[in-house]
Formats: structure tokens, sequence, C-alpha cells
């Protein structure tokens, strides 16, 4: 059976071996998923901690979800209103809940690292849901789980990430997992959201989105933070509505069908229109409902060694 | 009290003397240097066979957070920490609580260090009030109390009309400005440099042109309204370039770079660990070898740690949480040793010329001497004492620093500082 890992800090530092292990895991409890009791004994016993320091919907129900399924005890945590508000340190804070005998931490942070840094104290296996402008390696193999279930293999699959690249832990991970696994990946986006030095993850870079849709079989849409408006990254959501904007107009241009992923929660009507969201080549849900299969791999390759 | 040095090998920058000597210091000065002389009775007889006698070294750049941050360090552990480290004489950043923009603050810090007096400390006073870059500070005031220079280190003064006045004002006084170039509107709340390794790791990033704008600027302005101007802790080649040229058109700028900026680059970023986060952020290898040329053909004048010491509370914590700064005085002499000296980039004459001579020429201080009744101000190093850096050891209060667990050749053994003297349990 599997081989178990120690930790899920990012997908950069995996095998694609260690990947491709996790994504096999997956399918089997995707199964799981459609039969009538979703639910299975292997984590019975195990202590999951969902420590939750950025707010979250999907990824935290998707993550207690998986644990629930897979019988683990699950202690959910946010930041607001919990001992942080009154200054605990995220050492403190971690340590107190693993000294009442948990298993095993999964944790979402505004902070790059902030994973990483759990590992240096904590016995627990270590689940990164997100850290910072980082990684969130849940939704990235999620997310190539769907392509894998869509097209099987995902060598020399064309896949384009579009929007705020050099904000988003959720391109990140898509880039360092598909490229292991001989994808080619491209971005798109205005050049202002987009960071330098990325020829050395061998990825393509369009600011024309139509450009990038001509060589796309996948584009994997992500949400535009309103705030960066604000910020100043870019001119003005309704620019970039206008140039960069996902809608049936610019998918009907290509000469095949595109397949549309987005990671949540949209804003409908600026990086993606709504009919395109719910259209026939969406995979939006289906990320959804595979989000669950791939964290209950995820705590169980981890998990399973400390049960 | 009488101190009789033997066969000490010397290194002295005058060229004096060149070669080894045994020397007497009675009382704090040097009362018999010469080869070999008699063992009169003395309170310490200390044979220094293999070890190097030089001038006292001195940082330019330490921060000892008092008054204010006692927690992190105070004046009596800065001066301990630097007197292990081989410093006899130190320049202490205003940056504390209240700043160091008042002749009351100057006093109380100068009287505090005159108490222990083990190690000389000089303190930079602020260039504007509170270092909040909207009005000069009483420059003249300062200087009269002793402030050596003037710097708001930590948050460079980045208005144009600010800096001008600064140095037009501190010129009639003769002190250096250093300047800690940094554009905050370019750096925002990134923490590491900008590059191919950190686009990796996924830190948020400032740009490296932050610092080179405000340097190639000041440039501009020194050469346009006189006055001394120095760049602490440059960090990147294209620093290096702007400062050599500006050298070579006989500006009087001098720069100093760091040893963790010599030594680390920023792919040690990989570990998250917040000892590492500093400002100027660790840059490329290929800075890292642009600032060791910069030491090597003159363009750096000063080796200077930049001694930031954090509680272990405020380190350990999240990267982006964390304060920026390591600690320095006592590795510094380690790290110069090994990476510069026993790899042969560097002679030890021109080790203490960057250590010793340069800094305290670029502050106006008298160069520490060997001849016969000169005030006895010397460091002693050992070339070849092997040890590695446990941050549990150092007399600092803190512990952050980024070369935790190297193994260093070289080390300072103790210092004398006219009456006063510590030699470390190293010297053998």
């Amino acid at each position: 059976m599997a081989q178990g890992i120690k930790n899920l800090l990012g997908l950069r530092d995996l095998t694609s071996d260690e990947i491709v292990e996790i994504l096999d895991t997956a399918r089997s409890f995707r199964e799981v998923l459609e039969r009538p009791i979703k639910k299975v004994p292997t984590l019975q016993g195990t202590t999951v901690v969902n420590l939750f320091f950025e707010s979250s919907t999907r990824t935290r129900i998707s993550f207690e979800l998986a644990e629930r399924r897979l019988s683990a005890d699950v202690v959910n945590f946010a930041a607001s209103g919990s001992s942080v508000s009154k200054g605990e340190t995220l050492k403190d804070t971690a340590r107190n809940i693993e000294a009442m005998k948990t298993d095993v931490v999964v944790i979402r942070h505004s902070s790059t690292g902030a994973a990483h840094f759990l590992t240096r104290f904590l016995k627990s296996p270590v689940i990164n849901a997100g850290d910072g402008i980082n990684e969130h390696p849940t939704q990235g193999l999620l997310d190539m789980f769907t392509m894998r279930e869509k097209f099987g293999d995902l060598k020399d699959l064309h896949v384009c990430i579009v929007g705020d690249i050099v904000h988003s832990r959720v391109a990140r991970s898509n880039i360092f997992g598909l490229t292991k696994l001989g994808a080619k990946v491209a971005v798109c986006g205005p050049k202002t959201l987009i960071p330098d030095y990325l020829e050395q993850f061998d990825v393509k870079v369009f600011y024309d989105i139509d450009e990038a849709i001509q060589w796309a079989d996948v584009l994997n849409v992500l949400r535009i933070q309103l705030e960066r408006e604000a910020g100043g990254d870019f001119p003005s959501i309704r620019e970039y509505r206008l140039y960069w904007g996902i809608n049936r107009l610019r998918l009907e241009k290509a000469k095949k069908s595109i397949v549309i992923m987005h990671p949540g929660p949209i804003n409908r009507g600026v990086e993606l229109d709504a009919d395109v969201a719910d259209g026939n080549t969406s995979l939006i849900l289906d990320q959804v409902t595979n989000g669950v299969a791939v964290r209950m791999a995820v705590l169980y390759l981890t998990g399973v060694k400390t049960s | 009290m009488k101190i009789f040095l033997k066969n000490a090998r010397v290194i002295d920058p005058s060229g004096t003397y060149d070669g080894m000597f045994d020397i007497h210091i009675v009382d704090g000065m040097i009362q018999e240097i010469g080869t070999p002389l008699g063992g009169n009775p003395v309170n310490y007889e200390i044979n220094l066979r293999g070890k190097f006698v030089v001038p006292g070294l001195f940082d330019m750049h330490t921060h000892l957070r008092e008054p204010g941050q006692e927690f992190k360090e105070d004046i009596a552990s800065g001066i301990a920490a630097a007197a292990n480290g081989g410093f006899t004489g130190i320049a202490a950043m205003p940056n504390t609580d209240p700043v160091v923009d008042s002749a009351d603050v100057v006093k109380y810090v100068l009287d505090r260090a005159r108490q222990s007096g083990l190690v000389s400390v000089h303190q930079i006073a602020a260039i504007t009030e509170g270092r909040k870059g909207e009005r000069l500070s009483e420059m003249k005031d300062l200087a009269e109390a002793g402030a050596v220079a003037f710097s708001d280190d930590g948050s460079a003064v980045t208005n144009s009309q600010m800096m001008r006045l600064a140095l037009e004002y501190s010129s009639m006084l003769n002190k250096p400005l250093i300047q800690h170039c940094e554009d905050r509107d370019l750096t925002k709340s990134g923490s590491a440099n900008e590059s191919p390794a950190t686009i990796k790791y996924g830190l948020k990033t400032q740009h490296r042109l932050a610092e080179e704008l405000i340097l190639i600027r000041d440039i501009k302005l020194l050469e346009a309204f006189g006055g001394k101007y120095h760049a602490t802790h440059i960090s990147t080649s294209q620093s290096v370039e702007v400062v050599s040229d500006a050298k070579r058109r006989g500006l009087p700028i001098t720069c100093d770079v760091t040893p963790h900026h010599l030594f680390l680059d920023d792919n040690i970023l990989s570990t998250y660990d917040s000892d590492y986060k500093v400002n100027p952020p660790l840059r490329t290898r290929e800075d890292c070898k642009a600032l060791i040329e910069a030491l090597k053909n003159g363009t750096a004048d000063a080796i200077a740690s930049d001694h930031a010491p954090h509680a272990l509370h405020e380190k350990e914590v999240e990267f982006d949480a964390a304060p920026f700064g390591m600690i320095g005085l006592e590795t510094t002499v380690g790290a110069v040793m090994t990476k510069l000296y026993h790899e042969k980039i560097l002679t030890i004459l021109e080790i203490v010329k960057l250590l010793s001579v340069n800094p305290r020429k670029i502050l106006g201080l008298p160069i520490p001497a060997f001849g016969l009744g000169a005030r006895a101000e010397l460091s002693i190093i050992d070339p070849n004492y092997e040890w590695t850096v446990e941050p549990d050891k150092f007399k600092s209060k803190s512990r952050n620093t980024g070369f935790k667990g190297w193994k260093f050749k070289g080390s300072a053994v103790g210092i004398i500082n006219g009456e006063k003297f510590y030699f470390s349990d190293r010297l053998k």
C-alpha cells in the first residue's frame, strides 16, 4: 500500500512519483464519494485540527468533509475570536493545541512559509491549506486530478492560468505540479500581475488573452481580488474585464472547445462570465467534488502513519 | 596593571611594526615593544605565538537597543558581545526608543557605555527628528554632545529636499551622513530580494532598485550640495558600480558591506527561517561575488556587522511577521577569517583596514597605534581557531544569526582597550 508522506507543504518539493501516488490514491477515495454511505474507517481515532488563520469557505469545508469521511475526529479553529486576537503567537497556538494530543494539523495562513514553520516544532504531520502567496498544494492536486479525469494523461496538455499570478498560491502550485507531470503551462494577465523569472519553470507568458486561448486546452481562471484594484496593480476592474475577462465571445473564436476551471470563489462577470462558468466545458463543480477526494488521499497518506 | 604579550604577530597598518614582537602594556599604555623583551614581573603574561595582534577592531554599524528595547540587547550586553567578537570600538545606530535625536539621549548612551568602558561606544544620531524624515534633528547640538555621524538607519531619508538640507547642514559639521538606501515605495511589504529563487519560494519580494535608486539620487545630491556621505550595507552589484563610479569622480563617498550580504544568498530562504530575514534582503550569489570584489578593489571601505538583535519571541514567528535583522558582532571576525583570509581573498593587513582603520577614518576617529607611549587599543585574532557557531554561547542577549551551525576557522580571542581588557576562553 501507500508509502505515506510526512507533511504536505507544497508541490515544489514533491517528486512526480509522489504526486502521482497522491492522485492515484485520490481515485479510490473518489469512488467512495459515489457510495450511498460515503464514509470509511481509515482514520478512526485520529484527531485532525483545522487551523484557519485566513477566512475560507470551500477549502475549510472540503477538508472537514474529507476528515469526517475518513472517520477522523475534527477540531476547527478560526483565528477571529480566538487566542490569536489576544496576541498569542502561531507557535504557541499550534503547540498548545497539539498538547491536547491531536494528530494531524491542517493550516491556512496569510504568511508564506507558515506551514513549514510549524514543522519546526510540531510532531504532527502538517498539511498546507494555503500559505501566503506561496502554495496551495491541495488545490493544485485537485486541479490536476480533475484534468487527469478529463484528459487521462497530462503530458503535453496545454494549461493556461489566467489572472493575478504574482499573488496566487494556486498558480504556483499548479505550475509546480503540472510541469512535473509533463503538462505545458502558460500564464496570462496584465504584466503587473505576472512575476519575472517564470522562465525557470518553463512557463510561457501571454499578455493577450486571445493568444492564450488559441494556445490552451484548459484555462484555469483565477479570482481577481477586488482589493488589488485599490492597490493600483491594474487600472480598473472595468479594464480587466474588457481585456482579460473570459466570456463566450472570446471562447468562440477558438477553433476547439476549451475546458474552463476556477478555484473559486468566482467574481462572476469579472474574470469569468456566468454562462461560461456554468457552461458545458466548465469543470468547476468537478473540481469541488474532487477536492474532497484529493484531501482524503492527502490525509490518508500523512495521517495513516500516526494512527 | 601590567600585561606582557609575547611572540605576537603584529599587523600594523602604519607600517612601523611588521613581524613578531613582544609588547609590555602598563596601565593601558604601550611601555615597550620589541623583540625579544625580558619578562619583568607582570599581572598577565600571554604567549601569542601564531596569533595576530592588530589595532583594535571597529564595527561602525551596530544596534545596542538601549534605551527602550533592552529585552533585545542593552549597552552592557552589546559591549560584552563586541568584546567577545574582538571589537574595541563600535558605533551605535540611533533607532532606539526614544530615538537618539537629542543631545540628552546621546549623553545618556555615552555615559552608560563609559560605566563599562571595555569597548569604546560611539553614537550615531538621527538625521531627522524621530527618524520621521520631516525636520532636521539638532545636528550641531548632537555633534557637540559627541555624535560621530548621522543616520536614520532602518528608514532612509527618501524626501529629496530633506536629504539636500541634511547634506548641506551636516557639511558645516564635517560629519558623515550614513544612509540606509531604500525607496520604501518600491519595497512595500517585500521581505526578500526579488530573484528567481524567491519567486520559486513564494516570498513577498522587493526589487534591488529600491536600494540603487536612493543611492544614485544621493550621489547626485552629494555632487550638487556637498557633505560627506556613507552608504551602509550596500548589497547589490549595481550599488557597487555606482559607488565605484562616484569615487572615480572624486566624490566624498564611502560604503560598507556586511558579512551576511557577503556570504549568504537568497537561496537559503527556502527554509523560511526568519533569522535570514534582513534589510536590505539577502541578494543573489552574483551580488555576493560583486561585494567581495568590492572589498578587493577598494570600492567597499569597511565591513560592518549591522548587529541587529531581536528577541527569540520576535523572530520565532512566521516569516512575514518577523522583524528584519540579524546579529553579527560575535560572528564577523570568524566569517571574515574563514571566507576571506583562509580562502586567500584578502590579506590580514587588508582585513585590518576594513575592520579597524577605515571605519574610524570614515567617522573621524583616531587610529590605534603601536608606538611607545601609545594608548594600547588592540585585538588578538587566532587565525587557526576552529569553532562552530552556537548562538546559545553568545554574550549578546539575542540569538538571531544566519551563521548558526557554520564552522569557522579563525576567531577573535581577546581585546585590550586602554586599562580594560578581555581575554576569551578561546585564548590558549
